[in-house]
């Protein structure tokens, strides 16, 4: 099977900062993807370039058949098969949630009125807010506020889902109700690029993790390789240490 | 009682209707000039943002009466014989272009930019996004200000005497000149002015008011 998302050499530079060096990865059609890493290593970068928020310097991308880098990309039409939700949820605030989702389906895919509702409340449902379709996003929690967020992007039916750190603005418990609502589409067989930094639900729900250290794919491969870091970066990341045998070992960078 | 025969009155009081009037046109014409310009100020290429800009720069420093006296005596000068109404209703415009463009303009660029980023990654288009999601925003923003503004508009139409178009002032001159009681005639306009501006500037405080209340 074909990836639906190929990444090859990606270099990226804001101004004099270099932030991706060379990034390539694959996701398979229906996989779950983490990438973690510290904050500035261009996780978020990477992902934003997977849907064209951002343009790329160098190398090639392609994503459910779109050409990400051609000038005659159709983004609109590349935005339909990829739906993406933000840390900061970014709900319309002068619509309620149910509005909210309906919005694209309305206008991009002229769908009529009565498939709007139907559709908006099988997605709603699907984040488990069926009873919060009226209200507005300042009357939600986080969580909740999140998932509707969720649901906006389900509602476009995108065959990849990309998640930018979603859960850093909410306590623990609300992240819960968030996570739960990722790893039912994940058992649905949506292929997902989860941007993270809760390693226990990448070790539960991710088939493969990429670490992303200093804008270069330093580390990757399956879930297991959390429990077992081959690089020193990796393992201080993820605040364990290596067999002192191997501490010393200098890794050469990828 | 005070002087004035009820013709005066009421001549006072058609004048006024022109007040009103002349707002009303200044406000649409700017309105509309105002709006493209806004526009112009945040999308446009870059070019265009620049003119824009320097239209707005310039009509904010130049007084309204030299506006107006260009529209009356200078577009005739061009061979462009205009009424006194339509001058001042040009003059006008001009100026309240500027001055909510420049207001508008920092209400587009205060609904955050994640919403238009937002709405572009479900597949809206430019169009689409701009009057299903920013300008809605927009609008709730600019109200306040733009009817503060409105007052100023009112206010400033009464410039409109020095080109012969009969509104409020003018008319009012006209009846001091033929009754010399310029303490009466005077407080009477003030009085209309206030009456149609107090409202006006009440409506925009209670505007920000509840603006406010809901961003707390």
């Amino acid at each position: 099977m074909s990836p639906i998302v190929e990444v090859t050499g990606v270099c990226k530079r804001f101004g004099a900062v270099s932030v991706l060096e060379g990034v390539s990865f694959q996701v398979r059609p229906g996989s779950v993807v983490a990438i973690i890493g510290r904050s500035g290593s261009g996780k978020s970068t990477a992902l934003r370039c997977i849907n064209r928020l951002e343009t790329i310097d160098a190398g090639q991308i392609r994503v459910c058949g779109h050409d990400v880098t051609s000038p005659k990309l159709d983004v609109n039409r590349l935005h339909r098969d990829v739906g993406i939700v933000f840390q900061s949820y970014n709900l319309f605030p002068h619509l309620t949630a149910e509005e909210n989702v309906m919005l694209a389906p309305r206008l991009v895919l002229k769908m009529p009125r009565s498939e709007q509702r139907e559709l908006a409340a099988h997605v709603l449902a699907q984040v488990d807010l069926a009873d919060k379709a009226q209200a507005y996003p300042s009357q939600l929690s986080g969580g909740q506020q999140q998932r509707v967020a969720i649901a906006r992007s389900l509602a476009m039916k995108p065959s990849l889902m990309l998640f930018d750190e979603i859960t850093s603005a909410l306590d623990p418990e609300l992240t819960g109700e968030v996570l739960k609502v990722i790893e039912g589409l994940a058992s649905n067989g949506m292929s997902m690029i989860l941007v993270t930094h809760e390693m226990a639900f990448a070790r539960k729900v991710a088939d493969h993790v990429i670490f992303m250290h200093r804008g270069k794919v330093w580390e990757e491969g399956l879930a297991e390789m959390l429990d077992a870091p081959r690089t020193q970066e990796l393992a201080q990341f993820l605040g364990t240490e290596l067999r002192p045998a191997k501490a010393d070992v200098v890794v050469p960078q990828p | 009682m005070i002087g004035l025969t009820p013709e005066q009155l009421l001549f006072l009081l058609r004048g006024f209707g022109w007040t009103i009037v002349l707002s009303l046109l200044a406000f649409a014409g700017g309105g509309v000039l105002g709006f493209v310009l806004a526009l112009t100020r945040v999308y446009a290429a870059r070019p265009l943002r620049v003119l824009a800009m320097l239209y707005i720069r310039l009509i904010q420093g130049t007084p309204l009466l030299i506006l107006l006296f260009l529209t009356y005596f200078g577009l005739p000068a061009l061979g462009l014989v205009v009424e006194p109404m339509l001058a001042a209703a040009i003059g006008l415009s001009t100026y309240v272009s500027a001055y909510l463009g420049e207001i508008w303009r920092g209400s587009l660029e205060a609904v955050p930019r994640t919403q238009e980023e937002a709405a572009a990654c479900l597949g809206l288009k430019w169009r689409q996004r701009l009057i299903h999601v920013i300008l809605p925003q927009a609008l709730k923003i600019a109200t306040p200000p733009t009817v503060g503004f409105m007052v100023q508009i009112v206010k400033n139409t009464s410039l409109a005497s020095t080109v012969g178009f009969v509104e409020l002032v003018r008319a009012g001159q006209m009846i001091n000149n033929a009754t010399f009681r310029p303490f009466i005639v005077f407080v009477l306009i003030a009085a209309l002015y206030f009456a149609l501006c107090y409202p006006l500037s009440a409506w925009s405080q209670r505007l920000e008011r509840r603006f406010d209340v809901a961003h707390r």
